[in-house]
This record gives C-alpha cells, structure tokens and sequence, in this order.
C-alpha cells in the first residue's frame, strides 16, 4: 500500500513543481494521437459513408477486413509499419524509423478501422428515404456527407471517442516504430513502461494518472458534445 | 412556349428494371406546366418508381426524362435544386423547424437573411410560424408534415414532387391540411406531381390525372374523367366502378345486360358489340317508388354495410347485381331494410359503356 500512497504523493509533487519531462511527454503525446485521430477521422469518416451507402465488388471483404482490424493487436501493427518504415524496408529511405511520424502512422492504422466500422454502423442506421430526401433537396455529395455527419453526429463522436482512445493508450507499437527516445518519441504509455521496468514506481504512477486524467478530461468534452441537447 | 399547361416534364419510352424485370414502361407521358398532374393506381403499378426517375434517384433502363426540352440527368444537382419532394414520412433532420425549411436554401448558397425571409414565410403560409424554432423530433405527426411542405415550397421549385404526403395524417388533420395546400398550391401554381390512391384527393387536387397499372399507363385526362369514364375494366375496377356489368348494345342508346334494358348517352359501341357497363355505386338513387327520368330498376335489397358516411347496399334486379352507395342520412330517410323492395334510378348520363375486348 506505502508503495501506491508513496507513488500517489511523488505524482502529486511532480505535477506541483509542474515538472518539464512530464509536461513535455504528455505534450508529445497529444499532439501524436490528436493527429493522428484527425487524419483517421478524415480517411475514415468518407471510408465509412460509402461502405455504408454504396454497394460494389469487394465490398464485403473490405468491410469484413475493418471489423478485423478493429481488434488488430497493436503490436501486429507495430510489426508490420517497422517492417515498412525499417531502413531497409520498401519507404525506408524516407528516415522514419524511430520518429514521431512513425509513431502517428502506427497510431492512424490502430484507430483507423475502429472510426470506419464506428462511421458505418451509424451512417448505416440512417433511414434511407432521409438519404433520399437529402438528394431531393439538391444536395451534392459532398452536402449529403456534411447532412450524413451531422444527422450521426452520436455515432461519430463514439468514433472519436474509441479512435483517441485506442490511439493515446496504446504502447506496443508505440515502442516499435517510436523507440522510446528521450525528447524524441517518449510518450506517456513508453516512458510508464520504462519507469515500471526501472522500478521507479512513483514516477510511473505519476505518467499513468497524467494518462489516465488525459484520457478523462478528452472524453469528457466529447460526452459533453454529444449529449448536448441540440437546438438549430 | 413555357405557358401554364404546355410539357414542362418530358416522359418519353420509360423503361425501369429492378433486378431483370420491368417495373415501369411508359412510351409517352407529359406533366403540364403549373398544373397538379394526380399520379394514382393500386400499390406496385409504378407510381413510385417514376417518382423516383423523376427525382433521379432511379436510373431507367432507357428512355429519356426532359425538364423544359432538356436532358434531366445531363446535371442531376442542377435539376434536382429545380424541384422539390415532399413524402409519406416528413423525412425531417434532427435540427429546428426553421432549419429545416431552410436547409434546400442553404444547399443552394441563399444568404442568411434570404433564407430566413422565405422560411418564416412559407411556415406561417402552412400556419406553423409559431413552431419555427421547436426541434424537428418535438413535433406531432401533422405538423411534421406542415414542416415538410413547407420546407418544399421554400425552395420556390419549378417542379413538385410528391409521393403520398396526407397519407400518414389522422383523417381530422388531415382535411384542414389538404385545405389549406390546396389553396397554397393554387396561388403558388407549381408544376406538381402528387402520387395518391385517395380518390377524393385526386378529385381535389388534380387539374390532370395518370393512371397507373402494372408498371404500365393505362389512362390520362382529368381526374373526373378517369373516375367516371375509365378506358377499361381493370382501370373501372381500381377507380371504384361498383358495378361493371357484361352486356351488349341492342339498339341505338339501348344496352342489355343480365336480361336488364338499360338507356345510356355514352359514346356508342357497335350494334351487338359486347360492352362493359359501368356505373359508379354513388350514381344510384335508392327510392321507395319509382319516380324520375332515367332507368328504373325495381330491385331487392340483398345486403347493407355502413362504411363512414354512407351505406353500401348490394341489390338484385332480376339476374342483375347493383351496389349503391347511400348517404346515411338519406338512407335512413328511405327506411328500408333487407328484402324490402325499392326502386333503383340509373340516370343515361350515368352509365358510361366501354368496349369488351375480352
């Protein structure tokens, strides 16, 4: 118990004294899974409308490869950008190995699946005579996807809430394409793990309550979006 | 050109096919230009479906679909931001009523103001001003539907389209919102196509009638003509032509049917042509004596059911079956009950003859 209170008390002195590694992991940590949530939301979201609208060849295999990759282990994914990103792999010569881009990449491929199949499911439950009346409207396509976002926007920020998630809490392929470079691509889930191998315990419990209240406090505002009643 | 009346839609040689099979095959059909053309049929002839060609949500086969002389699909958006669609379902987005009316407006790229302007407008003309900033899920089902004509006519569309609309409306909302959009409609003389089984709708609405069977045209004219004087059986049978009576003429004027002599001013058939007589059951007046001009038919009341506001009675006059629609307040006048013997009067003008090519 002395262990977790001690752990607890150090946390609390560190966000105190507002200590600069902490802050700066937890910096870098949002800026990777916020972009890469973002990038998957723009792939994602379209990926999703046209499963959900669209009836063509393959249609069924793609859908049934998101669904897979929404429980993808993340250090299969970790594997296969290493293998990709590694110096002597196929866009090694790009230098990313071992950098922040990396680590948005492997981030962007963890999430991605879970905003499609979270995008499909809701654009899918729209009623299709609604769809047909955006037409009707005169809407173009890119005006039916905006009133389609709009009329899911529920489901989509479920979509947001799992892709950060699934983004900020990841670790294995974190480790694997980022490497736990001080200063360079140290995020709050590496340097936990770190710390723990270490045994400084205190400062892990620090990081993981950062994670933990991070996690929190983003979640919150999308719950607080989405359950807003709307009025326009 | 472009006066009320000529073709502002063009239908020409139609086909629609879902799956391998022909749903919709129309070779010529045009919808008058500021009129209420009434598309009505049984369910399955296609009167949806050339609503869906006609907002381009359903590709044809073949044929060709014009707007004013121009290819419609040549620029759907284009076309479709001429035109508006109002449904069964008021289809409304999960915003307010006012945004709602002016989302057409806003696809459209209409300012602010503009857009405002015209949807208080059109929401007080459907008598709902006072619900404008309600949310759309908030709203009864009649009101709903306010909403979504409303919406339809903010965008000032060239071509209306609309599939059923008072058809999931209570029947008392429903009469006072039939009034109220056939005055709207009248001052505001869209070209409109209304899909409807509702005779009474049809009859209300409609300056031009197109009758639909199997996917196939079957009748245009005004409405009262195709209610009253339908081109064959199957169309005597979905307008609601009680009595339609195998028979031949026998001389000029003269028909025969079942053994019964029956004088009718309808275009003549040729002499001992075999003939469809059809009378429309509201046509027949039930007396206690015989009295008038027309045909007198001395019959036996067989059966009496109450339908709303009127009685159907089914009656025999020799080997000859009528249905006569009475009004209940006359029927009750009449005070006659089954087996009791009456008088049927079958006006000339009344009995309309089509030739029997079975």
């Amino acid at each position: 118990m002395d262990l977790i209170w001690d752990g607890i008390r150090e946390a609390a002195r560190l966000w105190w004294a507002g200590d600069g590694e902490i802050i700066e992991i937890t910096l870098r940590t949002l800026a990777i899974s916020s972009a890469a949530t973002a990038i998957a939301l723009l792939i994602g979201i379209p990926t999703g409308a046209v499963l959900a609208l669209r009836r063509f060849w393959g249609r069924g295999l793609i859908v049934a490869a998101v669904n897979t990759g929404m429980g993808m282990p993340p250090v299969v994914i970790g594997l296969l950008v290493a293998l990709i990103l590694w110096r002597t792999g196929p866009l090694g010569d790009l230098n990313l190995i071992y950098t922040p881009t990396a680590m948005v990449v492997a981030q962007l491929l963890l999430s991605l699946p879970l905003v499609v199949g979270f995008s499909l499911a809701s654009i899918q439950s729209v009623n299709p005579r609604l769809i047909g009346q955006m037409w009707a409207m005169g809407a173009n396509r890119w005006q039916v996807l905006w009133l389609l976002v709009r009329e899911t926007r529920l489901g989509l920020l479920a979509a947001v809430m799992a892709g950060f998630g699934a983004a900020i809490s990841e670790v294995g392929a974190s480790m694997q394409v980022g490497g736990n470079l001080a200063g360079e691509t140290r995020v709050l889930t590496t340097a936990t793990v770190l710390e723990t191998g270490r045994g400084n315990f205190e400062v892990a419990i620090a990081l993981s309550l950062v994670l933990v209240v991070l996690a929190f406090l983003v979640n919150l505002v999308l719950t607080a979006v989405q359950q807003r009643r709307p009025v326009t | 050109m472009n006066g009320p009346g000529d073709a502002h839609l063009e239908i020409r040689d139609l086909v629609v096919q879902r799956g391998g099979v022909t749903v919709l095959e129309i070779d010529s059909l045009d919808i008058p230009r500021g009129l209420v053309t009434v598309m009505i049929g049984p369910n399955g002839s296609g009167k949806s479906t050339l609503l869906g060609a006609l907002q381009l949500v359903l590709h044809p086969s073949s044929g060709s679909l014009m707007l004013d002389g121009e290819p419609m699909d040549a620029d759907p958006v284009g076309t479709r931001r001429r035109m508006a669609a109002a449904f069964q379902e008021p289809l409304l987005l999960s915003m307010s009523v006012q945004s709602n009316v002016e989302l057409p407006l806003r696809l459209r790229g209409v300012d602010r103001r503009r857009r405002r302007e015209l949807a208080e407008h059109w929401l007080e003309r459907f008598g709902i001003g006072s619900l404008a900033r309600r949310h759309a899920r908030q709203l009864s089902g009649g009101e709903a539907q306010r909403v979504s004509l409303a919406r339809a006519f903010a965008s000032q569309p060239e071509v209306l389209l609309l599939d059923e609309p008072f058809a999931g409306v209570d029947a008392p909302t429903r009469e006072g919102l039939l009034e109220d959009f056939a005055e709207i409609v009248s001052e505001a003389r869209p070209t409109t196509v209304l899909v409807t089984h509702d005779r009474d709708e049809a009859l209300r609405l409609g300056d031009h009638a197109a009758l639909l069977i199997g996917g196939g045209l079957r009748q245009t004219g005004r409405p009262s003509e195709v209610f009253d004087r339908p081109a064959d059986r199957d169309v005597a049978e979905f307008v609601g032509m009680e009595n339609v009576w195998s028979g031949q003429r026998s001389e000029s004027g003269m028909y025969r049917a079942a053994g019964v002599r029956l004088a009718s001013t309808a275009k003549s058939v040729a002499l001992g042509a075999p003939a469809l007589i059809c009378v429309r059951p509201e046509r027949i007046v039930l007396m206690r004596e015989a009295e008038g001009e027309g045909n007198l038919l001395r019959s036996v009341v067989r059966t009496v059911r109450p339908r709303g506001p009127i009685m159907r009675a089914d009656l025999t006059s020799g080997r000859l079956t009528l249905t006569a629609d009475v009004p209940v307040t006359a029927w009750d006048e009449l005070g006659v009950s089954i087996g009791d013997e009456v008088t049927a009067r079958i006006s000339a003008d009344d009995i309309h003859v089509i030739e029997d090519s079975d």
